[in-house]
């Protein structure tokens, strides 16, 4: 330690200049330089595709050929015209929806059963995340022929309780349905944890008292959990928006080809911006998917950042 | 909203490393263990026993096999990794349909053309993987088309039943075909009569030399009467005698399984599928007949792609896949029919037969369904798409979303977004 000190006393003393600007840079620029790595990173896979993305966007760009003519918004114009653009952009928020909304309902009731005092905390825990640890597409192939509108099991359950058949890959409704199964299946779980993680933090003492005051466990969860909750809410809920906006490999192994059905039903953003990029192998066009997919998230995000500006000022209130 | 756009971008940014990053091809001529991969689709007859075989020729080649799904599937793989540069097998198949699509990036393959493969396939099957005098496709198998049928519901409908007897019914034009398929519906085994308008409409759209393109690559699929016709027809021939079910699909492969339909068109490397699909069917004929004479549907090609890591190995492994012998082994195994004239005279390929198909002699059915193929369809860029389109508008139709006229005004203005 004390070596050390002096042998860097002793440099200031002889280079007196370069020490003391080392010193001041090292004071200024430290900081900057060990959050770098993240912005580097970040223009790297980020921000460079995402401009690059706006620059095919605006040509005629072929997936294997390459760069053509410069075509300007004509891109833009074509896919705002096209009925499918719309199609894709219904199905995406219509599957957004019913997938998020009833995960975080199922997610924090079960995060609030875990919650309490149980026997094989672990056991039960574990249980919950192993859906999250089954791949992708093993779960849409055992789920695409569960929902076979003929031969599948549920509507041959549903012919045994005297149900008619459900049209799960005609209908558009029960189709992004039958795939917002599969994307609960995979995340409830997942989300439980984290919002168990969330209760979990919150002080004992608020519930001890809240039970001497007289309120019943309903109560303490509605007025106690949940406002404590928020902010593990919030990030549930954004990044179940990014996933559930995204959405790709459950409606792309729905059946066999892939495309999003017959008459696009369940044909999501992702799925369009693939049909056009990779089997039509026009570039240019899917570029810009990618980008009017892009301003869809920014939208959708901002109005989080809204929502969660007015739940910290609530907070704030209440505190 | 950083991390939003950095997911997203993220994403784009693997399929925006375009071809940038093309491999050396370094030569196998020597003796280190390598192994190669083969990816294939449906059925192609490569079985275990004969890439050990090839194991056992070159001690220091071990091949894999990854098969996909559907041809679709097959396709949209091959697009996304030769865009990324990487990712492919040493050995692809490539299906006749999407062809032409990657005969405009000859560059992207290896010529697989040497002195033992002048005259190894018909002339029509290697000249549509010709580039300017480069072969980027080996032929593997062709697809003459028969009937296939099921005998028990043929017997309930009080039709003749036997291989002849039911070549003879079927001898005619399509009207033929529905119209029989009208008298056998009236019979009501509670069988249909056959699978779907999709399948049967790829029937009929292989009979047309230029069906959705002219030869210089216009596309006349929305003006062509011809296509508005057969559309029309086979949905009218489909409300009555349509199992409905979608070719490929689960609820299909079931249906196969559960014997849903008595008869389909029947290319050869259909019986693969037919027999994989339903082991507990023991009804399976093939009758040597097809509705308005002959046709061909499908059949593939190997190609090796520029980036493989041993391009060398991997066109020797293509070649001697798509041999004469081991062609003859892929067709008694899943009926796929050899591509190479010289199998034609072997008598391992005219004696073969099918037990699963009541022992139908295959070699001597699908030899004269071959010759019987009078028309070579022009192919286009654009034919899997515009085959895709109205695949959908078929579907439509079937699935009781749409008219036959809503559901063709859709697959016109689907076509015209594809330009």
């Amino acid at each position: 330690m004390t070596t050390s000190t002096l042998v860097v006393k002793d440099l200031t003393r002889r280079g007196l200049g370069l020490g003391e600007n080392l010193g001041r840079w090292d004071l200024k620029y430290s900081p900057y330089l060990f959050v770098s790595p993240f912005f580097i990173l970040f223009a790297l896979v980020g921000l460079f595709p995402l401009l690059y993305t706006a620059w095919v966007a605006l040509h005629a760009w072929d997936l294997l050929g390459g760069q053509g003519r410069w075509t300007g918004f004509d891109n833009f114009a074509f896919i705002l015209q096209q009925r499918q653009f719309w199609v894709a952009l219904r199905n995406t928020l219509s599957i957004f929806l019913l997938s998020a909304v009833p995960q975080l309902i199922f997610a924090t009731a079960i995060a609030a059963a875990l919650d309490t005092n149980l026997r094989n905390k672990t056991f039960w825990r574990m249980s919950v995340l192993l859906p999250f640890v089954v791949m992708p597409v093993a779960v849409t192939l055992i789920f695409g022929s569960m929902f076979g509108e003929r031969y599948g099991l549920v509507n041959r359950t549903l012919a045994d309780v005297g149900l008619g058949p459900i049209r799960w890959h005609t209908d558009p409704l029960a189709s992004h349905i039958a795939i917002a199964t599969m994307v609960n299946f995979r995340w409830t779980g997942y989300n439980a944890l984290i919002l168990l993680a969330g209760m979990q933090a919150i002080s004992r003492d608020l519930y001890e008292a809240a039970t001497i005051d007289g309120a019943g466990s309903l109560r303490r969860f509605f007025r106690i959990t949940l406002p404590q909750l928020r902010p593990t809410i919030i990030f549930v809920i954004i990044t179940a928006t990014i996933g559930g906006l995204q959405i790709f490999d459950e409606p792309r192994l729905y059946d066999q080809n892939g495309l999003g059905g017959e008459d696009q039903q369940w044909m999501t953003m992702t799925i369009y911006l693939y049909k056009l990029g990779w089997t039509q192998l026009n570039f240019g066009r899917a570029a810009s998917v990618a980008w009017m997919l892009f301003l869809v998230i920014v939208a959708i995000g901002l109005v989080n950042l809204a929502i969660t500006r007015r739940i910290a000022t609530g907070e704030g209130r209440t505190a | 909203m950083k991390r939003l756009s950095s997911i997203l971008g993220g994403t784009i940014a693997g399929a925006l490393l375009l071809a940038g990053c093309a491999s050396g091809n370094t030569n196998t001529t020597d003796n280190t263990p390598i192994t190669l991969t083969l990816a294939t689709f449906n059925k192609f007859g490569y079985s275990d026993a004969m890439l050990a075989q090839y194991h056992t020729l070159h001690p220091n080649v071990t091949v894999v096999q990854n098969i996909a799904a559907t041809s679709q599937a097959a396709q949209d793989n091959m697009f996304t990794k030769l865009a990324a540069g990487s990712g492919l097998g040493d050995v692809e198949a490539v299906e006749v349909d999407w062809m032409p699509k990657l005969k405009q990036y000859s560059n992207l393959f290896v010529d697989l053309s040497t002195s033992d493969t002048k005259g190894r396939w018909l002339d029509w099957k290697s000249a549509a993987a010709t580039v300017n005098g480069k072969l980027i496709g080996a032929g593997t198998d062709i697809g003459p088309e028969a009937i296939c049928y099921r005998s028990d519901p043929f017997v309930k409908a009080g039709l003749a039943s036997d291989p002849a007897g039911v070549a003879t019914l079927l001898t005619g034009d399509w009207n033929n075909y529905y119209s029989v398929g009208q008298r056998f519906t009236a019979a009501h085994t509670g069988t249909a009569w056959f699978d779907s308008a999709g399948a049967t409409f790829q029937g009929l759209a292989n009979q047309y030399p230029n069906f959705f393109e002219q030869n210089d690559g216009t596309v006349i699929a929305t003006t062509n009467p011809d296509v508005k016709a057969t559309f029309t027809s086979v949905l009218n021939a489909s409300s009555t005698s349509s199992a409905h079910l979608q070719e490929w699909s689960t609820d299909w492969n079931a249906g196969l399984a559960n014997g849903a339909w008595a008869t389909m068109l029947c290319p050869s490397w259909m019986l693969g599928v037919i027999s994989g699909n339903g082991p507990k069917i023991t009804d399976w004929k093939i009758a040597s007949v097809f509705p308005n004479g002959g046709g061909n549907w499908g059949g593939s090609y190997l190609t090796v792609p520029t980036q493989g890591k041993h391009t060398a190995a991997a066109k020797e492994l293509a070649l001697w896949l798509t041999a004469p012998q081991q062609q003859i082994a892929a067709f008694t195994t899943t009926g796929n029919y050899p591509s190479q004239v010289a199998a034609y005279t072997d008598p391992a390929l005219t004696g073969a037969m099918n037990p699963y198909f009541n022992n139908a002699p295959i070699g001597k059915i699908f030899a004269e369904r071959a010759k019987a193929v009078k028309v070579t369809p022009y192919k286009g860029v654009k034919y899997a798409a515009i085959m895709q389109a109205v695949q959908d508008g078929l579907t439509r139709v079937e699935s009781k979303k749409q008219t036959i006229d809503a559901s063709w005004a859709q697959v016109v203005s689907d076509i015209k977004a594809l330009s």
